[in-house]
């Protein structure tokens, strides 16, 4: 390896790797971006993680994004990954049907990813197949939804129907 | 044994003492919760609990105009706001493709590195308090103090300040805040020298905390480390650098590093990293200096879209009228985009992930706290330790609760 690694070059490396499995590729704000089918998610972080070339050992950030309208992918898990030798970040998404959220989980090979997933099942209700200990993170264990899907609105400061008087409304 | 008695299942076998350290504990200096297994005094095993203060941070943003998530910034590190809410703005000028001129940046530097010294301080004279050295701590916060009254005169507020907009700051620095920076990189040196003297050669203190807590520099990389814990094991990655936002690259400075991973590592490289924040807050001051005339009166770009007019114009003008009413109802809608954009938090690397959509809200915004990163780590770095090491580890890691649970 002589010559800084480049978008262009991560992109033709993992087009070899995988032919047409990735797609979507673009590079909004410079940030090479692509997603690929979700059961594909360990063997592709797994080549980006082992590669002599890309080594993507570093995961920054983890986390889901609902799209209620995108039927049956309705969910996107996004993976940022960072190469701290060459300096440069990609990202890298997988979509799955929120009737069926069953993603592997990437907790073995990063061990960041463990708590990023609790904290994503939690919100979402991604469940990480191969988790060590998916049980919810932030909220409490009792909640029997996940409050960032699109469906739940903001709490209306105005309602009445709660006993709250601990919180001096009433 | 009696044949009256029953006794649970299992407590004749089990060999180890469950100790909960937390909700609410002195030892924590925040609300999170460790159970601790001991096996007398050495430590097998530890079980985080966090979220007592989770406040759904990334749901009301979903909710909100750009200008209005700034004061949710402030509530995840808040012994270092400023740095939250410039990674903000830095954020929605990125997305908006807004550039913001040189001496706001430079403006901007002198307030984040502020921040990081009053942040980095806290850390290291809780380290002293959790080994037994009080003193540290009660002088250096009379000199925190000089800080939060900069930050006073800038914005208004001192803990969460909501300081600076899109584009800039609010209004421009009075000769008083450039006075009481004077005072503060005048009087500082001095302190931080004293402060080092009771603590870097300190028999008792380098006792308590070399080797306490280690971690390698691969385990740490695998953990999503960043920041001074990464750098105490010896990875030189700074965001300042890597990736440089508000001119950092106009400026010279050293990264230090450790090579253990441990508490005492973790405190050197946070004391050093408070001699380089000095060295950049007065470079940066220079510079602004350097700004004559109408230039030295620049304190925000022009996005009249997003920065709240002067309030004189509002009663004076129809276009600043115009736009003040847009923005404080929120009916502005920014460009559809995604983008990923981070700085160098006291803690580590903070994240902005931002998608819109083209509506008034953000579709989307997720913050990557480095704390809650980190923080998992914390049973690997206590294990076969003493107790009073988890304390001391726990607070060298400076976790601050409000990030930990955004």
């Amino acid at each position: 390896m002589n010559m800084a690694l480049t978008n262009e070059i991560i992109k033709t490396r993992l087009a070899d790797k995988f032919g047409d499995e990735l797609k979507g590729w673009e590079e909004p704000y410079g940030l090479l971006t692509f997603f690929s089918d979700k059961n594909l998610n360990l063997k592709v972080l797994q080549f980006l993680y082992d590669d002599p070339e890309l080594k993507f050992r570093f995961m920054t950030d983890l986390c889901a994004v609902h799209y209620p309208l995108n039927a049956g992918a309705e969910l996107a898990v996004v993976y940022h990954l960072h190469n701290l030798v060459d300096n440069i970040r990609i990202r890298y998404k997988i979509f799955t049907d929120i009737n069926k959220p069953d993603v592997f989980s990437a907790s073995a090979l990063y061990s960041a990813a463990n708590w990023m997933e609790r904290e994503t099942y939690d919100f979402y209700g991604v469940n990480f197949i191969g988790h060590p200990n998916l049980k919810r993170i932030l909220n409490v264990d009792e909640m029997d939804y996940f409050p960032l899907r699109k469906e739940y609105p903001l709490e209306d400061q105005m309602r009445t129907d709660k006993d709250d008087e601990m919180f001096g409304r009433t | 044994m009696s044949e009256h008695v029953t006794l649970p299942e299992g407590s004749l076998e089990k060999q180890t003492t469950t100790l909960n350290l937390g909700p609410t504990h002195p030892a924590t200096h925040g609300v999170f919760q460790n159970i601790i297994e001991l096996d007398g005094e050495r430590i097998v095993g530890a079980d985080q609990t966090v979220g007592y203060i989770h406040r759904a941070f990334e749901k009301i943003a979903e909710f909100r105009p750009l200008y209005q998530i700034t004061p949710l910034t402030d509530r995840l590190n808040y012994c270092s706001s400023p740095i939250n809410n410039m990674g903000w703005h830095i954020t929605c000028e990125r997305l908006l493709g807004v550039k913001t001129p040189k001496r706001v940046d430079y403006l901007r530097i002198i307030v984040m590195e502020l921040a990081r010294i009053s942040d980095h301080l806290i850390c290291n004279s809780i380290v002293g308090v959790d080994s037994g050295a009080y003193t540290g701590f009660l002088y250096v916060m009379q000199y925190r103090e000089l800080i939060y009254e900069i930050y006073e005169e800038v914005c208004g507020s001192r803990l969460t300040t909501n300081i600076g907009r899109i584009g800039g700051f609010e209004r421009n620095f009075t000769d008083v805040a450039f006075q009481k920076l004077e005072k503060f990189i005048k009087e500082w040196p001095a302190v931080l020298e004293e402060f080092n003297n009771l603590f870097v050669r300190n028999r008792i203190f380098m006792d308590r905390t070399i080797g306490v807590g280690p971690i390698s520099a691969e385990r740490a990389l695998n953990y999503g480390f960043t920041g001074p814990n990464l750098r105490a094991a010896g990875v030189d990655y700074d965001v300042r650098v890597h990736t440089p936002y508000s001119s950092y690259e106009d400026f010279d400075f050293t990264i230090p590093i450790g090579n253990t991973g441990d508490c005492s590592d973790r405190f050197l490289v946070r004391d050093q990293e408070m001699w380089q924040s000095l060295h950049l807050i007065k470079e940066a001051y220079k510079k602004v200096q350097e700004f004559k005339g109408s230039e030295a009166d620049v304190f925000h770009a022009d996005v009249p879209a997003y920065y709240l007019p002067d309030k004189k114009d509002v009663y004076t003008k129809m276009e600043a009228l115009i736009y003040h009413f847009k923005i404080i109802m929120g009916e502005i809608e920014m460009p559809s985009g995604e983008i990923y954009s981070a700085v160098e938090g006291a803690n580590g690397e903070l994240g902005f992930y931002l998608i819109t959509n083209g509506g008034r809200a953000p579709y989307r915004l997720h913050f990557r706290r480095p704390c809650f990163i980190y923080y998992q780590a914390y049973s690997e770095l206590t294990k076969g330790g003493m107790l009073s090491d988890a304390i001391i580890t726990m607070s060298s890691l400076n976790l601050i609760a409000g990030e930990l649970d955004a």
